[in-house]
């Protein structure tokens, strides 16, 4: 059985789009990524599963229960952290994760054990009894995932968890995340803007682009079905050296790149460094011994090695077009403009 | 459906602690009707009287519950504002997606709202006996307080049914002060009813505030214009429906 089905789901906002006809299946016991540039329609997608937002047409099971109506039973059985924020900033940390915690009936022994373990996890401890609205825009965010991890649901979304944490707080994070999949066989789906973060974290991605799946895969096949490992070598004798290798036996388990044309993944050209040879092959890191031994014989120095795997954010760019690295600092602005107008709205 | 008390208790127990941590709020929205009492009851004292006050029965007696019902009726409806509030900081979000029946979260809410209203309620009744207010007696007071909880319940439900529809604050309150002034007028709070031309009289008498008020003016002061079972029977029945329409509306909002 899935943990998550979607029949044709899709949310219309006037004339656009934002989730189109999507189908997915998401198994029990998965950590599910979703990714995609800004505007593609995660949110939307998480907020309808999570039962706050109407599809326009199409619905979804979560856990069995459809969500159109049987709303109180898919609550009952999902966990969300939302992208933005949802804590009420007049209360202490604490009492926001009190709140949390006898709203989801977690017993008086249980809640007071589970509210000092988020907080260990995400180091508030020593703010746990402080306004929330004087803590800094990552406090916040920190207190926001220490709650949405507090109780052990079916299925945990997670709408860019990560967003604006610091590195330490986010491997943390990331490892509680991974306990609370493996040990409490928990069903996690995330969407997020970092690409170590799905290759971390997720048994399977799908890059969604203008409301729509364009891609579903495991982070390593979706490598694999972009393109081969690339050897970027440079060499004093370039053509020797060329001669050599098109006649030894590596040239079975290679591609040769014309410099003068070739263009790398991210599509930058390479014309301009004389001497380099770029080299597609599978399995890159045992190509390169190979490689050493047949420059070795023929006596030809190689001045420099550079083994390029393709990366997430390659697939990404290879499916959307845009490259996450812009998408991110969108993001950044974005989270600041949020964090200013809360100000604002609090005077 | 299964009411959630953890829930209902924890909802209530946030809209106290808020309200206790935002005192300048109270002084605020009590200084109104504090203000209506001294000027008007003891300005129209001294001045002619309205017919239809029974005899014996001074104008500030007379106003002081409809002062009540007054200050319940705006501080219930603005109650709906904290819906408006968890909206804009995103904390509905919180309350929405929880695994509770919208049931629950609504009588968290009204239940939040009522007892705040009541407090504000019971402490103008204070100040107007304060003041020289002659009220009936203990068991008067006592049986003011259910229709105080009856009012304050109906206008709670009614703000959250507009709280529901409205999602930004000045139109929230552009709408609940549009409607609250003529519910107010046409209550009978200031003047019995009888001094209006018919077409407003009956107007009053479709007004549940009119009922609050007589019945608060039964308890208090022992004057009442239709009858004390009419008065709760409305009220009850007002209330209920309230209720049922702000729950029906609650479980069809959209949180984005
Ligand atoms: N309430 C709304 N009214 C109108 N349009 C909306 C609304 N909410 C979202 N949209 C639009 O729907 C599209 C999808 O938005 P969504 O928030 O799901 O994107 P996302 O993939 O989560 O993006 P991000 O990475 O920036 O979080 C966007 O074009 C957005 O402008
Ligand atoms: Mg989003």
């Amino acid at each position: 059985m899935f943990a998550i089905k979607t029949d044709k789901i899709t949310k219309t906002y006037g004339d656009l789009v934002a989730v189109n006809n999507v189908d997915i299946e998401i198994n029990k016991g998965e950590i599910f990524g979703l990714l995609g540039p800004n505007g593609a329609g995660k949110t939307t997608m998480i907020k309808m599963l999570a039962t706050l937002l109407k599809p326009t047409s199409g619905f979804a099971q979560v856990w069995s229960h459809n969500i159109l109506n049987e709303p109180d039973a898919v609550r009952r059985s999902i966990g969300i952290v939302f992208q933005n924020p949802s804590i009420d900033i007049e209360l202490t940390g604490r009492e926001n994760l009190n709140f949390h915690a006898i709203v989801y009936n977690l017993s008086k022994d249980l809640r007071k054990k589970r509210i000092d373990e988020v907080l260990d996890l995400v180091e508030l401890h020593d703010k746990a009894d402080v306004f929330v609205k004087n803590y800094s825009g990552g406090m916040q965010r920190r207190l926001e995932i220490a709650r949405g991890l507090m109780h052990f649901p079916n299925v945990l979304f997670l709408d860019e968890p990560t967003l604006g944490l610091d590195a330490q707080t986010r491997r943390s994070v990331w490892g509680y995340i991974k306990k609370l999949n493996e040990e409490e066989n928990i069903t996690v789906v995330l969407t997020t803007h970092y690409m170590d973060e799905a290759d971390h974290l997720c048994g399977r991605v799908a890059i969604i682009d203008h409301g729509e799946i364009i891609a579903l895969d495991s982070p390593a096949s979706l490598k694999k079905s972009i393109g081969k490992d690339t050897i970027s070598l440079q060499v004093m004798e370039k053509d020797i050296f060329l001669n050599a290798l098109t006649v030894s036996d590596l040239m079975k388990d290679m591609e040769l790149h014309d410099v003068s044309s070739d263009k790398f993944l991210d599509g930058s050209l390479d014309g301009s460094l004389d001497g380099y040879l770029h080299l597609s092959v599978e399995n890159g890191e045992k190509m390169i011994p190979r490689i050493m031994d047949l420059a070795h014989k023929e006596g030809v120095f190689v001045q420099s090695v550079d083994l390029h795997k393709p990366t997430l954010e390659d697939v990404f760019l290879h499916f959307t077009g845009r490259s996450i690295r812009e998408q991110e600092a969108g993001k950044k602005e974005y989270m600041q403009r949020m964090m200013g107008a809360r100000m604002r709205g609090t005077r | 459906m299964m009411l959630s008390f953890n829930a209902i208790y924890i909802i209530w127990l946030r809209e106290m602690t808020r309200f206790f941590r935002a005192k300048s709020r109270v002084i605020a929205s009590l200084s109104m009707p504090f203000f209506f009492l001294i000027f008007l009851g003891l300005g129209f004292n001294a001045a002619a009287k309205f017919s239809g006050i029974p005899q014996g029965i001074a104008y500030i007696d007379f106003l002081a519950p409809g002062i009540i019902g007054m200050t319940l009726l705006f501080d219930s409806l603005s109650s709906g504002l904290s819906v408006i509030w968890d909206r804009q900081f995103g904390f509905l979000k919180e309350i929405m997606v929880a695994p509770v029946d919208r049931l629950s979260i609504v009588a968290g809410k009204i239940l939040g709202g009522v007892t705040t209203a009541l407090m504000q309620g019971i402490l103008i009744l204070l100040i107007a006996s304060g003041i020289g207010v002659k009220i009936t007696g203990f068991t008067g007071f006592l049986s003011s307080i259910v229709f105080m909880v009856l009012i304050a319940v109906s206008f709670v439900a009614l703000g959250l049914v507009f709280a529901s529809q409205i999602e930004d604050m000045h139109g929230f309150q552009l709408i609940t002060r549009l409607f609250a002034f003529p519910v107010f007028f046409l209550s009978g709070a200031f003047f019995p009813p009888d001094n209006l031309p018919v077409w407003l009289r009956y107007l009053t008498y479709v007004n549940p505030l009119t009922y609050g008020v007589d019945g608060l003016r039964y308890c208090l002061i022992g004057i009442t214009h239709f009858s004390v079972t009419l008065d709760v029977l409305v009220l009850v029945c007002f209330s209920t429906l309230m209720i049922i329409l702000s729950t029906y509306l609650f479980s069809r909002i959209e949180v984005d």
